[in-house]
């Protein structure tokens, strides 16, 4: 990770997402697309940009994986803190 | 020991309560309603579940998860409620599941009538449902064998956790005879590597799908293997009068009470004849039937309230060394001992 | 820190161990499903609600057939539809879980139609989670009963006609015309707003659940971009333009605040309980001594015959009931069902010290006829020597046969005499056990109060009984 991440934020898996875009549409803030890279099942997996998430789970409760979407909220803290 | 004269129905609800059955699941159908209403009756009073389902199909599936939650449970029919809870059978078969269901035989096919048949052993004792299945299939052929054996079906479903079926007919369900009443037994097996049950250490799986082809193979040779021990320990006959005889009937059932008496009358006119008796259809009593020819028997008669279907499994037995003859009724005709007796005489020319 | 991060909630499995293959950390639904959405609001209010240990999952036939895979609870997969009756007794073996029942369309409306409608009306505690997406999604794409009108399936390759294929079944319409449901809702994962509002219903079911309250169900559409052959985002979007308006949303029931808790029994296992509740260990089975006069057939078959509510069938069993008493072994063999309900009725009663063989007298050595075409019927099969006891009162012809005792008595008159001709099931029993010395009459009196409750039925019994008797020893003296 470079450098101390800013909350809120998202990780999406790139490996468990299926890339079905729900996520992609349905933020608020447009901080999430649809990678051009290929993961390993053939999907092209949704990413978060990288900046500007809102930290409102949106994404979180429209993903169909269990486990692809992980939102850090803005009161977050990181264990060993 | 206690004695109550009680109709057949009831008695396999004694034995039921008797065996630690926590809950019945059922719809009525004559001839078997009398057990449906005995568990009514009796299973509230000890704070048991007696639930009427909406339909047959239900009432297996209440059983399966019943069963699955590690309960020893019961439902009953007669033949077409069998047919529809062959669905079900399958599954509880598929999944492992113990469990009893008494079939109180009826005439068939369709809606047929009530009166007494034995049309439905080749649906119970071949299976029924679909898949690669057995169920163990025990056949009182008294009041008292109703009580007794529905207990040991719920003893022989929980050892090999599969279905036992307790197959009799409208004659024994429907007669009333001195009961001889059992001690309940005093503690249930403990079921808690498999049974569903709602805690955190039973968080256990009942299904039946194996997407995998070898999977489901495998686990169809797991089944097998145990049906092969079924058969290898769970054999039960009778015999009467077998021993110097040179004629066997073979009757199951309350076919069986009337060739006791055939045996009994042809005896006293000199005729060497015995009967012998299958208590477990399936296990079926090959070997013993296979051996009959070396052990002086010239002629069999296989006598049933069918077509021919019990006689079926007596011929693969007797494998070619004897032909079984066959003398049946149906349609809710039961024959009598005279009526035996003159097919025997005709058949053998021995007068009787 | 749980509200500080949104992550895989404690309700799913960390790794799928059911799930065959590699991919045993991610669920076998298609991309957009929304199967997956409905599983993760349910995963996580497991966890708030701190009932995933105490949670049993009810896994269908369709494409949530596998959610056993994903659920960190007890799991029972089941036939196809029979979730709810499944369900059923799950609940009732293990009251202290939390039951759910998952079900697609097909399963629930079609095949399951009738165990969803009876579940609900038993007002079961259990939650149903049904997912309505119109179609079949395992089968690939056919008809479902909630297909909207003129949508193409694979079996509707033309459109849906309500003509020949009716209408899209509304089922939380449907389960709201019953009274036992505590909760129906409809909600939709169209949007965020909606599966906000399905988040909430899922978690109001669960707590009425939790409460004991009753059924509950929240009726959830859903995306099936396979089978729609949509987009996921499509496929939201048509739910909204096309579904909304057939299936309209919100919660059509709440009665959790009047519905008070159901409280299930413990099931009694005790033997000592067991044994006090049959009634057994009152004794031994034999009470009465045997008369000292030798009965006239030692081990009698008895046959009784006449009109169906003549109490043919009660007075063999009163006959059977007294050899028992008296330490034999006793059969009662009816004959039965419609017959008993109008036209001619007829039992066998074997009486006996050794094994009872046939159960039917066909050579009785006692019959009793209580009207003709019971006598003209069963004449010819009494025993040679046997006895025939026939009712004289309704039969006007004499028995032909010289080879056996010919016994006449008034059964239906002496019955009527005392009042009531329901009792010639015991002027009967009187009249056999002076026929036959079996019995004593003192016996059968001592035994009625066993057989019949009220002072004055036992009363008037008896007088039958002695009836009976007194009118066979008339006739022998």
């Amino acid at each position: 990770m470079d450098g101390p991440r800013k909350y809120p934020f998202c990780e999406i898996d790139q490996e468990e997402c299926k890339g079905c875009g729900l996520c992609v549409n349905a933020c608020p803030a447009k901080v999430l697309e649809i990678s051009s890279h290929l993961n390993s099942r053939g999907f092209h997996p949704s990413s978060y940009k990288g900046s500007g998430c809102l930290g409102c789970g949106t994404c979180f409760y429209s993903c169909p994986e269990p486990g692809a979407i992980t939102v850090y909220l803005k009161d977050y803290v990181p264990e060993g803190v | 020991m206690a004695r109550k004269l009680m109709k057949g129905n009831y008695a396999a609800v004694y034995g039921a309560v008797l065996a630690g059955c926590e809950a019945y699941y059922g719809y009525p159908i004559t001839p078997a309603s009398e057990i449906a209403e005995a568990a009514a009756e009796l299973f509230p009073k000890l704070g048991r579940t007696f639930l009427q389902a909406e339909c047959e199909t239900a009432s297996i599936n209440m059983v399966y998860g019943a069963a699955g939650c590690g309960k020893r449970v019961m439902t009953a029919s007669s033949g077409p409620g069998i047919s529809l809870k062959q669905e079900g059978l399958s599954y509880c078969a598929g999944s492992a599941l113990p469990c009893v269901v008494v079939d109180v035989m009826r005439g068939g096919p369709g809606l047929g009538n009530i009166g007494p048949e034995q049309a439905d052993y080749n649906q119970v004792v071949k299976g029924g449902g679909h898949g690669n299945y057995r169920v163990i299939v025990l056949a009182p052929n008294s009041c008292q064998e109703m009580c007794d054996l529905t207990m040991l079906a719920f003893e022989l479903a929980d050892k090999y956790r599969n279905p036992a079926f307790v197959l009799t007919d409208g004659v024994i369900g429907q007669m009333m005879e001195s009961v001889e009443i059992p001690e309940p037994v005093a503690s249930l097996p403990d079921k808690s590597s498999w049974a569903v049950k709602g805690d955190a250490d039973t968080k256990n799986l009942i299904n039946s799908i194996y997407l995998a082809h070898d999977e489901l193979e495998a686990w169809n040779n797991r089944l097998l293997e145990k049906y092969r021990a079924i058969e290898r320990d769970e054999v039960r006959f009778e015999e009467y009068r077998m021993e110097d005889a040179e004629y066997a009937v073979i009757g199951y059932g309350c076919i069986s009470r009337v060739l006791r008496t055939v045996v009994d009358d042809a005896r006293e006119k000199g005729v060497k004849i015995g009967l012998f008796r299958p208590i477990s259809l399936f296990p079926f009593p090959k070997s013993a039937i296979a051996s009959l020819p070396s052990r002086g028997i010239r002629k069999v008669l296989t006598v049933e309230l069918s077509t021919g279907q019990l006689v079926d499994d007596v011929n693969l037995a007797l494998g070619g060394r004897l032909i079984s003859d066959f003398y049946g009724r149906v349609g809710g005709n039961v024959p009598s001992a005279s009526e035996i007796l003159g097919r025997i005489s005709q058949l053998y020319g021995v007068k009787i | 820190m749980k509200g500080a991060v949104l992550r895989k909630p404690g309700g799913f499995n960390d790794i799928y161990k059911h799930k065959p293959g590699a991919d045993k950390d991610r669920t076998h639904y298609c991309p957009g499903c929304g199967h997956g959405i409905l599983h993760k609001l349910i995963a996580e209010a497991l966890e708030d609600l701190e009932i995933t240990d105490r949670t049993i999952v009810i896994s269908p036939v369709g494409c949530s057939v596998f959610a056993y895979y994903y659920f960190n609870t007890g799991n029972l997969q089941v036939p196809h539809g029979r979730a709810p009756a499944v369900a059923t007794s799950v609940s009732r073996a293990n009251p202290g879980s939390v039951v759910i029942s998952y079900q697609g369309d097909g399963d629930l409306a079609a095949i399951g139609g009738n165990h969803i409608l009876q579940a609900a009306n038993r007002g079961e505690n259990i939650t149903v989670f049904f997912v309505n997406n119109a179609i079949y999604g395992m089968t690939g794409g056919q008809m479902a009963p909630t297909t909207l009108e003129g949508m193409k399936t694979t079996t509707t390759p033309y459109g849906r006609n309500p003509a020949t294929d009716g209408y899209p079944m509304k089922v939380a319409e449907m389960l709201n015309s019953l009274y036992a449901p505590t909760f129906i809702a409809r909600t939709s994962l169209h949007d965020i707003a909606n599966i906000r509002k399905t988040r909430a219903a899922v978690r109001k079911a669960l707590q009425y659940n939790m409460e004991k309250k009753g059924f509950s169900i929240v009726e959830v559409l859903s995306m099936c971009p396979s089978n729609w052959k949509l987009g996921a985002v499509e496929s939201q979007n048509w739910i909204r333009d096309h579904m909304l308006e057939v299936y309209p949303l919100g919660t059509l029931r709440d009665r959790g605040a009047e519905v008070a808790p159901r409280v299930r029994p413990r099931p009694e296992l005790d033997p000592a309980r067991v044994r006090e509740t049959l009634g057994l260990g009152e004794g031994s089975g034999v009470k009465l001594e045997r008369p000292k006069e030798t009965p006239v057939y030692p081990n009698p078959s008895v046959r009784i015959a006449g009109f169906g509510g003549q109490g043919v069938l009660s007075a063999g069993v009163v006959l059977a009931n007294l050899g028992l008493e008296y330490g034999y072994n006793v059969s009662w063999l009816p004959s039965y069902g419609p017959e008993m309900r109008g036209g001619t009725a007829n039992c066998s009663v074997k009486i006996q010290d050794g094994t009872i063989g046939d159960t039917e007298a066909t050579k009785p050595h006692v019959l009793i006829a209580l009207n003709r075409p019971s006598m003209e019927k069963f004449e010819p099969i009494v025993a040679s020597g046997g006895t025939l006891i026939y009712n004289s009162t309704l039969i006007d012809v004499t028995p032909s046969r010289k080879d056996i005792r010919v016994l006449a008595v008034p059964i239906t008159g002496l019955a009527d005499e005392l009042g009531n001709t329901k009792v010639q099931s015991m002027v009967a029993a009187g009249a056999f056990a002076a026929a036959t010395g079996l019995f004593a009459l003192d016996d059968i009196i001592r035994l009625l109060p066993s057989l019949y409750s009220g002072e004055a039925i036992v009363k008037l019994n008896e007088k039958a009984v002695k009836a009976g008797f007194d009118f066979v020893r008339g006739i022998k003296s």
